[in-house]
């Protein structure tokens, strides 16, 4: 699925690294503890997520995710956003809760990672 | 140090939690601009954010020196924090003494200590309480 696909399905807002909106991902992960993402996470490319903060953003550059999803309208600040563009990571955010947005991207074809086809 | 090592050295800061992973996110950059798979450039990424993160919420920072040899990467995280009382008690999954405003930031779920020694080859702990710590990672590389 394209990013611009994500934007669309949970009425997200693309805040940084807007030229990458059209490049594919296939998988997903949800969590707000970084040591789970560090942990469990496998090659998933996008990180659903309701924290906000600089280490989101490490954690995700750790572990090659390209794009990070924002959950319950969070709004990160310059300095989050300016880590994000200088990685080259998508941040997106989006006014849906966790389950719904999880939900939401699930049914759209997103797998989560281990169900992936 | 023989000539075909890369030697990266980092003060941790601990003032603020913002820059904690700047050393790990240098290190991650020097080995793919060097050409390393991206298996290993992860292995070495991760252990070495978990280790960062720890010396600063547990330890109020610390040094780290990273080599970079062909073969292999070492890194040693050393810090003058309260030490751990019991090595084996802290390796545990789950084990944690972060407070809960640490957990609020997305740590302090204790897998990091165990997150550091699955992604590595070797890993020792020195441990000194009210001295600090010295951790001793190897990562191959392939
Ligand atoms: N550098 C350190 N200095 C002092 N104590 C540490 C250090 N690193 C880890 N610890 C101790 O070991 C415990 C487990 O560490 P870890 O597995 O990384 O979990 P977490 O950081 O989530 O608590 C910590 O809660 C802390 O008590
Ligand atoms: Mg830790």
């Amino acid at each position: 699925m394209k990013i611009s696909k994500i934007v669309e399905i949970l009425k997200a807002e693309a805040l940084t690294c807007k030229d990458k909106l059209s490049d594919e991902v296939i998988s997903a992960c949800a969590a707000d503890m970084m040591s789970d993402v560090l942990a469990f996470v496998k090659d998933q490319a996008v990180l659903v997520t309701g924290l906000c903060n600089p280490q989101v953003i490490r954690t995700a550059e750790m572990m090659d995710i390209r794009c990070v999803l924002l959950v319950r309208g969070k709004r990160p600040d310059a300095t989050i956003l300016d880590l994000a563009e200088a990685k080259g990571i998508v941040v997106l955010c989006s006014p849906h809760r966790m389950y719904v947005a999880c939900g939401l991207l699930y049914k759209a074809g997103l797998c989560g990672g281990e169900d992936c086809v | 140090m023989s000539e075909d090592c890369i030697r990266l050295e980092f003060d941790v800061d601990s003032e603020n939690f913002a820059s904690a992973g700047m050393a790990s996110e240098a290190v991650k950059t020097k080995l793919k601009q060097l050409g390393i798979n991206m298996q290993d450039v992860r292995r070495v990424a991760i252990a070495m954010y978990e280790g960062e993160i720890n010396m600063v919420i547990h330890a109020k920072g610390g040094k780290a020196t990273v080599d970079i040899f062909p073969h292999r990467v070492d890194m040693i995280l050393a810090d003058k924090g309260p030490g751990i009382a019991d090595i084996d008690l802290a390796m545990k999954e789950g084990y944690s003494t972060a407070p809960d405003n640490i957990r609020a930031l997305g740590f302090g779920a204790g897998m990091g200590l165990p997150n550091m020694k699955k992604n590595t080859d070797a890993m020792k702990i020195d441990s000194v309480q009210g001295i600090g710590t010295t951790i001793y990672m190897t990562v191959n590389l392939h």
